[in-house]
């Protein structure tokens, strides 16, 4: 029977991030993130593992890059800015088809911003995160017990994809406390490292990971068969949760901490006779376009919350090919919407359609 | 027939790319020699940086990291502290190391990482065509200094192996020139001495390798020698910066 512990949102993964077999965590200080990388310099030594507190947020990103070329399971966590200046190792990491897991907890900006939760990174996540083409999977956790379990997966999906995978979290998901089942989930079965620097020992030709084709041709098919690689994800890794859909005239989306705030408001406009319902997407990439699309098809219209200037909105009219009006409803720089604020934007819409 | 000279086993028998005069093929034999050498380049990873030798990963037969432009170092850092028992090294320009990668430099010699770091400093940008380095002479042209380095406006030479000599983690740092047969030696010497204080886990080592780039000095191959030898090597004193362990915690000094 797994173990029910109260936790903060930042500590259960790290936590998960270690059970993964995570040995590996690079860190920079930032706030809303310091749980995961004080958690790490706790805990690493407890299991051989390596915590290094790095001289910026981009040695730790390339840091982490060279633990992954050597095969390891590593890690960094950041927020905002932080996560900004990384965008020079994410690309490097895609450019070398490197596994490899980094944290946003997101707080508010643009600039220094403010330290309170944002989702104003959508955009810096979604669309690729640096420079030339390329993607990660975005993970959205939306509690704790998310937090928790979305470091496995994060893990796995990685190591299946030779990819980066965001945890797009925020302040609200780091900090919160609540009760986690450390329930740990079988491993996937993965493709052996073959490709890892490991020193070749005298017995193998030599391994290299690199990002760099002299021969533009060479770089377009490499970046074309990585997109077929995308076309998989987009396929099978797409997911969602869908609440009082199966009725609903009117669609409430958002994700992460925003969509707890979405759901009371949906179950607010229920009491008042409303057929309001939700799908909160659980990765926001892959979008998950179809569930959204087959919603269109049944719903009036669609109301978007996020804490941001409106970011996924986009993402939500092209999955739906803007069928149907999106409003959105939302709050920035670190302010957090309340519900009654998404139900005036249900009733609002509601008495539109 | 007897064999006199053959190419030693961790070079790659690749056609390099680099220009006529160039010193990185001599560089390069010399850590391939060393490892060789000392038995380790089946246990060696190596990461490329981002200028004229970002294809070393081509060149050398160990396993091969190429970093984003100066972070050969945090690169560098995972690779080690992934595989311990590996020798690691990085191979970075005057630009990567001494500009965009200073913080990665200077942090990898603070922790005493057991990485080896050969730094050619040429005094130059040489793949991006020849741009002011933080290393390039006072009154030196290049491309973005046409009139020469104004050292009012754009500042002084950086010497490395100075500044890393006062980091108590770095143990070993030796400046070097391959100008002329015996500095060759010397060079290779120093290089080896490097990789073995690595394999004894003594700590960050560096060997900074005076060199030459005739192709954007505007010199021939013998005349970019003696200007190495007239023009940097007196602001560039070659020697041993640093020989030994870090000062104890608390200790006297």
């Amino acid at each position: 029977m797994a173990e029910t512990i109260l936790m903060k949102g930042n500590e259960a993964m790290a936590e998960a991030a270690v059970m993964a077999g995570c040995r590996h965590f690079f860190g920079y200080p930032i706030t809303p993130q310091n749980e995961v990388a004080a958690y790490m310099s706790r805990r690493m030594p407890q299991v051989d593992g390596v915590y290094l507190q790095a001289e910026s947020e981009i040695a730790a990103i390339n840091m982490v890059l060279g633990a992954s070329a050597a095969g390891a399971r590593a890690m960094t966590s950041s927020s905002s800015p932080g996560v900004a200046l990384k965008s020079e190792g994410l690309s490097y990491l895609a450019g070398c088809d490197l596994p490899a897991v980094v944290v946003n907890i997101q707080r508010g900006g643009p600039g220094l911003g403010s330290i309170q939760p944002s989702q104003a990174d959508y955009f810096m996540a979604t669309r690729g995160g640096g420079h030339g083409d390329f993607h990660m999977i975005v993970l959205a956790p939306n509690s704790v017990q998310e937090m928790f379990d979305c470091a496995f997966t994060a893990f796995d999906l990685a190591d299946k994809y030779r990819m980066t995978v965001n945890i797009l979290a925020d302040g609200v998901l780091g900090q919160m406390m609540e009760p986690v089942v450390m329930n740990s989930p079988k491993m996937a079965e993965l493709p052996a490292k073959d490709w890892a620097v490991t020193g070749t020992g005298g017995k193998r030709k030599s391994n290299i990971v690199n990002s760099l084709y002299l021969k533009p041709e060479a770089l377009e098919q490499t970046n074309i068969e990585r997109y077929k690689r995308y076309a998989v994800i987009e396929k099978e890794e797409a997911r969602s949760e869908s609440y009082l859909m199966d009725d609903a005239e009117i669609c409430v989306t958002a994700y992460g901490a925003s969509s707890r705030v979405a759901r009371n408001a949906v179950d607010m406009a229920r009491e008042k006779g409303v057929k309001a319902g939700l799908i909160r997407p659980i990765t926001v990439w892959p979008f998950p376009k179809g569930v959204f699309l087959e919603a269109a098809g049944r719903v009036n219209s669609f109301v978007c919350v996020e804490m941001s200037m409106g970011q996924m909105i986009e993402d939500v009219e092209l999955a739906i090919r803007c069928k149907k009006p999106v409003a959105f409803c939302g709050r920035t720089g670190g302010m957090i919407p309340d519900p009654e604020q998404v139900l005036a934007a249900i009733m609002k819409d509601g008495r539109l359609s | 027939m007897k064999t006199i000279f053959e190419r030693t086993p961790a070079l790659s028998d690749a056609v390099t790319h680099y220009c006529p005069g160039c010193t990185h093929g001599i560089v390069h034999r010399l850590v391939a020699e060393a490892l060789d050498e000392l038995d380790l380049t089946g246990r060696t990873i190596g990461v490329a940086p981002v200028g004229c030798a970002v294809m070393a990963y081509n060149y050398f037969e160990c396993d091969m990291v190429q970093a984003a432009h100066g972070r050969a170092p945090a690169v560098a850092t995972g690779v080690k502290r992934t595989h311990p028992g590996s020798i690691v090294f990085t191979y970075q320009g005057d630009g990567d190391l001494a500009a965009i990668g200073t913080a990665e430099t200077v942090h990898a010699a603070a922790r005493g990482e057991n990485i080896t770091v050969i730094f050619i400093n040429n005094a130059i940008y040489g793949m991006t065509g020849g741009q002011m380095a933080p290393t390039t002479m006072p009154a030196q042209v290049t491309q973005t200094s046409p009139y020469g380095r104004d050292v009012s406006k754009a500042g002084y030479p950086l010497r490395v192996s100075e500044m890393l000599a006062t980091v108590d983690g770095a143990r070993y740092i030796e400046r070097v020139a391959v100008n002329s047969a015996a500095n060759v030696k010397k060079a290779k010497a120093a290089i080896k001495k490097a990789f073995a204080n690595q394999a004894a886990g003594n700590g960050f080592t560096l060997v900074e390798v005076l060199s030459t780039c005739p192709t954007n000095w505007g010199l021939d191959p013998v005349k970019a020698l003696d200007w190495l030898k007239d023009n940097m090597m007196p602001y560039y004193p070659l020697g041993v910066y640093k020989d030994g362990a870090a000062p104890e915690a608390g200790g006297e000094a």
